[in-house]
């Protein structure tokens, strides 16, 4: 009985969150090794990009809503989605274009386009604080919950509850159908395997005739696909504000370098890597420690390793470990 | 040419400031000035990394709050009932700490590789860590708890503020050598991330560690280098000063400040600029152009490139550590929410790609300019929304929305004169000055 309630304590506090945390991080890091792997330079305006996506579907979402339209139990931002993702692929494309464009045709060092996307996660930034404010928006709705924590404890008679949220249902499932969506693109289509081409040998994709106007635009869609994907469902895990989807590019840029930078496997593996030991390490492990040792022994402290505070430190200090110990990160990604 | 340019711009400058201070006020004009002085000094140490070596910091507001971190703790007062209560605990902590890693370091020295001794760098990791925070968790709530109100962390070392400008650097140099040995040699995208990470996390210690720097409750009352306001207006040699320059006593006074610390300022600006160009016209910084330009054939050329990479990050570094530490003096207090990325970071960087980056004098520009209509910009910004909308009705949600997010125009506006710059003006208004020496 002991050990059900710690293992079920830990499911609650540790596996479900860094699930849904992980995925959504997966999702947002595989837009950036995606860019890398194509465009060549890290996207600091992926987080931005993110927000703005989000925005879009927040937007959507309030419309719906106030014409009556809605999923019943879904969320109605789920049926806004496709709205913010066309949005936000307009917006990327239209950086592209005025942007980034001209560098590719200059032929201009990574370090340029860095700094290109930095003034557009500015600009980003400005409009959507512009459109949507700098505050938290709450655009959720629908059923709360799959699993409630009381219902649960009444029905297996256990002291600890588990909650599941139907947000993180929804992220986990989203998540599985649209990597499996990008893996099928990536590896059975045309384009998608002209890209992957482009990305392992440029030189070698345009002699065979591969159109690098055309990788770059699907690359863009793909990438602002899932920048709002996973800033739409992070929104609905926890909240939507903009200053936090800047901070969420610390997670996701660790999680595709530890994964492998340009590697969309490696991206996915990442996502989960930096979750997991986020939550892990911030979590306080007193009442786990309570169930485990015999007895009513329960340790005075809360033993926590490191405040939540400090949750991004942890993304932090892997990405150095493995920059340190193997920088082409756990899966091999392009060249250092 | 490139004199009279440079004269041409400075005496813009001049000219816009002396409107300012006609049309509003000197002492609006005066802080502006010395506001300018100090950005100026944060583009240089940018300028000396980016200008310099092509290296991309995108982290230098943890190298500008280290250097605030450094006024406080070397200026402030100790406070000895603080120290009594936990001082001990936290310095044994520290050694805990050093011994730990000290501990896996020489575990991943001596033992051979296997999956032994990656157990054991582990362990020792993971028990050096418990033990380092058995000792200073309760040292830490013993500080905080000590009169909370008023002081409740640790203090300083009570010496001269002055003295926290070069020990500011340091710090900010120290962290920057570690972050550089890491990343650089790497990809450049590396290194910006790295300092994206380092900065956010220098900034979440201060705000959380509230022994060290009173965390959001913030260390007001930093002393001064220069008198005081109220000393001097009591002053008589001051009154009588005032009285024949025929000005009003507290004004005066406070104009009198400003000046003192722009005259500190300037000297600091002076002798870094003085030193940065010396280094940059000897053969180290035409070794660091070549670099720069062309890494491949300085490294043929037998040039240690990582090695050089990182001489210049630390450099640069440091330059912005010193002006964290004269910032943080001039506000006399340090509030490490007030620690921004777009205002420490990117307004930073807007200064050197528009001042001219690689040119010293360009990054000085851009630190008066940019810094100038960043904070002209945000009355012009009101004054426009409130024209643009003045024919919508008194009561219109959508002009009350527009009003209210004028203030976010600065953010937009910083990243269209990036990218505008970038494209269009690459080399900035004061371009590098390149060719024969």
């Amino acid at each position: 009985m002991e050990l059900l309630n710690a293992l079920i304590l830990m499911a609650n506090f540790v596996l479900v969150p860094a699930l849904a945390y992980g995925s959504q991080l997966a999702l947002g890091a595989l837009g950036v090794t995606l860019i890398y792997g194509i465009l060549r330079f890290s996207n600091f305006a992926h987080g931005d990009t993110m927000a703005f996506g989000t925005m879009a579907v927040i937007l959507f979402t309030w419309w719906f809503q106030s014409m009556g339209i809605n999923l019943g139990p879904l969320p109605t931002a789920l049926l806004a989605l496709p709205f913010g993702i066309a949005i936000c692929a307009g917006f990327v494309l239209a950086t592209d274009k005025l942007v980034y464009k001209f560098y590719r045709q200059q032929r201009a060092a990574p370090v340029i386009y860095v700094i290109a996307s930095v003034g557009v996660m500015f600009v980003l930034n400005g409009i959507v604080r512009f459109i949507i404010g700098p505050d938290d928006q709450a655009f959720a709705d629908g059923e709360r919950f799959i699993v409630r924590a009381r219902s649960f404890k009444e029905w297996t008679g256990l002291e600890e509850g588990l909650t599941i949220k139907v947000s993180q249902g929804i992220t986990v499932i989203t998540a599985v159908l649209v990597v499996a969506a990008l893996f099928w693109f990536l590896n059975r289509t045309r384009t998608g395997k002209s890209m992957r081409a482009f990305s392992d040998n440029e030189d070698l994709a345009l002699l065979s005739g591969i159109n690098p106007d055309k990788v770059v635009m699907v690359t863009w869609i793909i990438a602002a696909a899932l920048a709002t994907i996973a800033g739409t469902l992070y929104g609905l895990d926890k909240s939507f504000k903009p200053f936090t989807y800047f901070q969420l590019l610390l997670p996701i840029f660790a999680a595709a370098i530890v994964g492998g930078l340009g590697n969309p496997l490696g991206a996915i593996a990442g996502g989960y890597v930096i979750a997991f030991s986020e939550i892990m390490v911030t979590y306080a492990y007193k009442k786990f420690i309570g169930y485990m040792a015999p007895g009513d022994w329960s340790p005075d402290s809360l033993l926590q390793l490191l405040g939540t505070n400090y949750k991004f430190s942890v993304s932090f200090v892997i990405l150095l470990l493995v920059l340190l110990l193997r920088p082409t990160g756990l899966f091999k990604g392009k060249s250092v | 040419m490139t004199m009279n340019r440079n004269f041409l711009y400075f005496a813009i400058m001049a000219v816009l400031l002396v409107i300012v201070g006609q049309f509003q006020s000197w002492n609006l004009s005066l802080s502006i000035l010395n506001l300018c002085l100090i950005s100026a000094i944060m583009a240089l140490g940018v300028n000396i990394q980016w200008g310099y070596a092509g290296l991309f910091n995108v982290g230098i507001m943890g190298f500008a709050a280290l250097g605030g971190l450094a006024a406080v703790l070397i200026s402030m007062p100790p406070v000895p009932a603080a120290w009594a209560a936990g001082g001990g605990g936290v310095l044994l902590s520290a050694l805990a700490g050093a011994a730990t890693i000290i501990g896996c370091i020489v575990a991943y020295a001596k033992l051979p590789k296997g999956r032994a001794r990656s157990a054991i760098i582990v362990a020792i990791g993971v028990i050096g860590f418990f033990i380092m925070r058995g000792i200073f968790v309760p040292a830490t709530d013993a500080i905080e708890s000590v009169d909370a109100a008023k002081t409740g962390y640790l203090g300083g070392l009570g010496l001269p503020v002055i003295l926290a400008w070069p020990i500011g650097g340091l710090l900010a140099g120290g962290v920057a050598w570690v972050i550089g040995k890491i990343t650089l040699g790497l990809r450049s995208d590396y290194l910006a991330i790295a300092t994206l990470g380092i900065s956010e996390i220098i900034v979440a210690i201060m705000k959380n560690e509230d022994w060290m720097t009173r965390g959001v409750k913030n260390v007001n009352g930093l002393p001064r280098p220069v008198p005081f306001e109220i000393d001097l207006q009591q002053a008589e040699w001051f009154q009588n000063l005032s009285a024949s320059l025929g000005q009003d006593v507290v004004i005066f006074s406070s104009i009198f400040v400003k000046l003192c610390y722009a005259g500190l300022f300037l000297a600091v600006l002076l002798a870094i600029f003085w030193l940065s160009e010396r280094a940059l016209k000897s053969p180290w910084g035409r070794m660091m152009r070549a670099i720069r330009d062309n890494e491949v054939s300085a490294n043929a050329m037998g040039k240690d490139v990582t090695w050089r990479h990182l001489q210049v990050f630390v450099l640069g570094s440091m330059v912005v550590g010193i002006a964290g530490a004269m910032l943080t003096t001039l506000d006399g207090q340090l509030t490490p929410a007030s620690y921004q990325p777009l205002r420490f970071t990117f307004l930073i960087w807007v200064m050197v790609i528009v001042g001219g980056s690689g040119n010293n004098m360009g990054a000085v520009l851009g630190g008066f300019v940019v810094w100038f209509f960043w904070v002209e910009a945000e009355p012009i910004g009101i004054w426009l929304m409130d024209t643009l909308t003045s024919g919508m009705a008194e009561d219109s949600g959508l002009r009350a929305h527009l009003l209210d997010s004028a203030a976010h125009m600065r953010l937009m506006t910083m990243g269209v004169i990036l990218l505008l710059v970038l494209r269009f003006s690459p080399r900035g208004l004061l371009p590098e000055k390149t060719g024969h020496h």
